[in-house]
């Protein structure tokens, strides 16, 4: 028993596959840079400002929270800054520095810190923080007003606001493939159509998102403007304008799938994405709100522990009858 | 170690390896200077019935207590000279006893009479704990319970080639331990399952009368009982339930040839066929007496040993580790496993980030993402009740798809080990009251 050994005991299993939080939390981010990138090329200098602040702050706030709280420090899991890419996605680039801290306090404290952070949350921290921002300081949100001073080389009027305000006729201008290409105005990585879709795909095929969720979701939004467009063509604008204008894209590859606020069973994941995105354009058809998006993925959220109730038979379970 | 694939959107897939291209001959281990075993029961040492100094004999039978069920064989010739408490997993004690080997092998022969008479009783009395036998209450029910005997020719674990092993070079044990199980247990059928490369070889053992032959998948956990027999039998297990509760009595190959090898040659088998899975993942069979420390098997199969490697009895997904190379070899030990420090993957103490791939790997369906909220908070009652702990067939897939790395798989066993405590109290408390 003397000169033993020392061998390292733990217990079943021995493998694991390699997987981990920040690893996830890092692809994610780099799925979103092409997005991104657009909206610094097209806002330029504070544009970069806004995302920097926005992903610095975040993790700021978290570490802050880790001190005051007496918690293990958890920056390194990338969640924070996570949180804090996708929050700077759907900013405009002339938000006021203070709005971006109070934002991000928003996200990453009360979205996700109180809660007991990672894994915690019931609502997406980045569209809470939306949602809230929106409410309480609607001018930041209001994409004509907040980039007034910007003159690109296409129409500088916010989509969705257009159809809001003039109706189906006003937007004969927006064509899909600009739209794709990111010849819209919007949130600093909210418009960039192709890129956030092929950013999509990758964090689909890597297994970092779940894809029943993104694509019910487009389905979602898909299939109900088209209904409202037959109906009503004058009145409604078609399937394709509503999954290329506002925040549909970003919301089905960044904001709907995130993990713990939405559902993991099969079933339930495709009621919670139909839901958001039939929600979305109900909102923006017949609500009172230019983008529905942010608020109808907040509302699925809530409904998503009723939802995740739906499941399969446990093997062996014996239900019994009263 | 089995990484995740580029192409995460795809369900990782754990195959079981084919037994073909597997070393034919094994690496034979010689009788150990002192071999090691263990009774399934409390040490309370001075009323023991064994003495340090006590002679004893191959293939004898040693019992520690008068009138105890619980049974070793000596697996060598020589002396006792230490008995010493032994504590194992989920604190299960065990009295081990050590025998110092002599030069001289004698075998004893009071099974060589009992064995004229192939019955259950002779099973019970004396091949217990013979190689292969992974529970000591194999043969402790009367006849006539187990309805169908499956003699499994697939190790349940990844890696192991020790049944596959054993089913290609010694088929013709097998055959006859698989008549001889299902003649005293008087069971209406008598099953081979084994792997699909194993198919030729698995034809010689059922071309014995009334042996039937069934083939399982090549996935993960396709070889564990549960699966088996939700698979091929079409029985779903009810959670809670054994497989012994429903007439199925699971043996392995090498059971199996054991029993067929002590009723042909009247002597009990002490010898265990295991596979050592290497730093490299590379495999040997290996032949050792029961009972030899694998140390001593890790001299002879040139496996160096270092601080911080990792020394695990059985598979990577379902074995356990140990702290010493003095551990000995058991009769259910399939395989030892060596992993070196860089191959050791470390838990975290990260909540649960509800990504549900666990959810989607489990083979029972099980809602593991809210299963493990309850275990970790030591909910167990509401585990059990609410997200289907008792479905659990412990394969372990989920810890290992675990991207927050929770000890998943350690949180379910926990809260399976702590509600049989509570039922075990309870039923200890009815007891004492009705006796009041």
């Amino acid at each position: 028993m003397f000169n033993q050994k020392k061998f390292i005991v733990s217990h079943a299993p021995f493998w694991h596959d390699g997987t981990s939080i920040n690893q996830r939390s890092y692809h994610t981010i780099f799925a979103a840079i092409p997005a991104i990138l657009l909206g610094i090329v097209h806002y330029g200098i504070p544009a970069v400002g806004v995302v920097c602040l926005t992903i610095s702050s975040a993790i700021l706030w978290e570490l802050a929270f880790n001190k005051i709280a007496k918690r293990p420090v958890s920056i390194g899991d990338g969640n924070a800054a996570v949180i804090g890419a996708v929050f700077a996605m759907l900013l405009p680039p002339t938000i006021p520095w203070w709005g971006v801290i109070i934002g991000t306090f928003i996200a990453v404290i009360i979205g996700k810190q109180i809660f007991g952070g990672i894994g915690g949350n019931p609502l997406n921290p980045a569209g809470l923080a939306v949602a809230i921002m929106m409410l309480s300081w609607g001018g930041f949100f209001d994409f004509n007003q907040a980039l007034v001073n910007y003159e690109l080389n296409f129409s500088m009027a916010y989509p969705l606001h257009t159809l809001k305000n003039f109706g189906v006729s006003a937007i004969g201008d927006f064509h899909a493939l600009d739209l794709l290409m990111g010849k819209q105005v919007g949130g600093i990585g909210a418009t960039f159509g192709l890129g956030l879709i092929l950013g999509g795909l990758y964090l689909i095929i890597r297994g970092f998102i779940r894809w029943e969720i993104s694509l019910s979701f487009l389905a979602g939004v898909a299939l109900t403007a088209f209904i409202f467009n037959v109906s009503a063509p004058e009145k409604y604008a078609g399937a394709g304008f509503h999954l290329l204008t506002g925040y549909t894209l970003v919301a089905a590859f960044f904001l709907a799938p995130e993990d713990s606020s939405s559902p993991v069973n099969f079933l339930p994941m495709l009621i919670y994405g139909l839901g958001a995105g039939v929600l979305t354009v109900l909102i923006r058809n017949i609500g009172a709100y230019v983008d529905g998006t942010i608020f109808a993925i907040l509302f699925m959220n809530i409904v998503n522990p009723l939802l995740d109730k739906i499941r399969p038979k446990a093997t062996g379970k014996v239900t019994q009858h009263a | 170690m089995i990484k995740r694939s580029f192409f995460g959107l795809a369900k990782p897939r754990f195959e079981y390896e084919s037994a073909v291209g597997m070393p034919v001959k094994p690496e034979k281990i010689s009788v150990p200077k002192k071999v090691t075993l263990f009774f399934k029961e409390t040490c309370t040492c001075p009323s023991a019935l064994i003495k340090c100094g006590d002679k004893v004999r191959t293939g004898q039978k040693l019992s520690l207590y008068e009138g105890s069920e619980n049974y070793v064989i000596s697996s060598v010739t020589g002396t006792v000279s230490a008995l010493y408490p032994y504590t194992g997993d989920f604190g299960k004690s065990y009295t081990a006893i050590s025998i110092d080997t002599a030069d001289q092998e004698e075998t004893d022969n009071t099974f060589g009479e009992a064995a004229k008479s192939v019955s259950l009783d002779t099973a019970k009395n004396f091949l217990a704990c013979v190689p292969g036998i992974s529970c000591a209450c194999a043969f402790s029910d009367p006849a006539g319970t187990v309805k169908t005997v499956v003699v499994c020719g697939i190790d349940k674990d990844l890696l192991i080639s020790t049944n596959p092993y054993i089913v290609s070079n010694c088929p013709e044990d097998v055959r006859s331990g698989v008549g001889i199980l299902k003649k005293i247990f008087a069971a209406d059928q008598a099953v081979v399952v084994s792997g699909k490369d194993l198919m030729k070889d698995i034809s010689v053992i059922g071309s014995a009368s009334g042996v039937e032959m069934r083939l399982v998948g090549s996935e993960y956990p396709a070889a564990f009982p549960q699966e088996i027999m939700r698979n091929l039998f079409e029985v779903s297990l009810p959670a809670g339930k054994s497989c012994k509760d429903m007439g199925f009595c699971f043996l392995s190959a090498e059971a199996a040839a054991s029993v067929g090898r002590a009723f042909g040659s009247g002597q009990i088998p002490v010898t265990k066929i295991l596979t050592l899975i290497k730093k490299d993942l590379t495999k040997v069979i290996v032949e050792a007496r029961i009972g030899t420390p694998i140390g001593d098997i890790f001299k002879a199969c040139e496996v160096i040993t270092e601080d911080r490697d990792r020394i695990i009895i059985g598979g990577p997904l379902t074995g356990y580790a140990v702290y010493s190379e003095d551990y000995p070899v058991q009769p259910d030990t399939d395989a030892i496993m060596v992993q070196g420090s860089e191959a050791v993957s470390s838990v975290s103490d990260y909540p649960c980030i509800n990504c549900g791939e666990c959810v989607r790997i489990c083979p029972a369906k099980v809602p593991v993402n809210m299963l493990v909220r309850l275990c970790e908070n030591a909910q167990y009652e509401a585990a059990a009740a609410e997200y289907d702990l008792h479905s659990c067939i412990e394969c372990g897939l989920c810890s290992v798809v675990c991207v927050a790395r929770m000890p998943v798989f350690q949180y379910i066993r926990l809260a399976k080990y702590e509600l049989a405590r509570i039922a075990e109290k309870e039923a200890e408390k009815e007891k004492e009251e009705a006796d009041v």
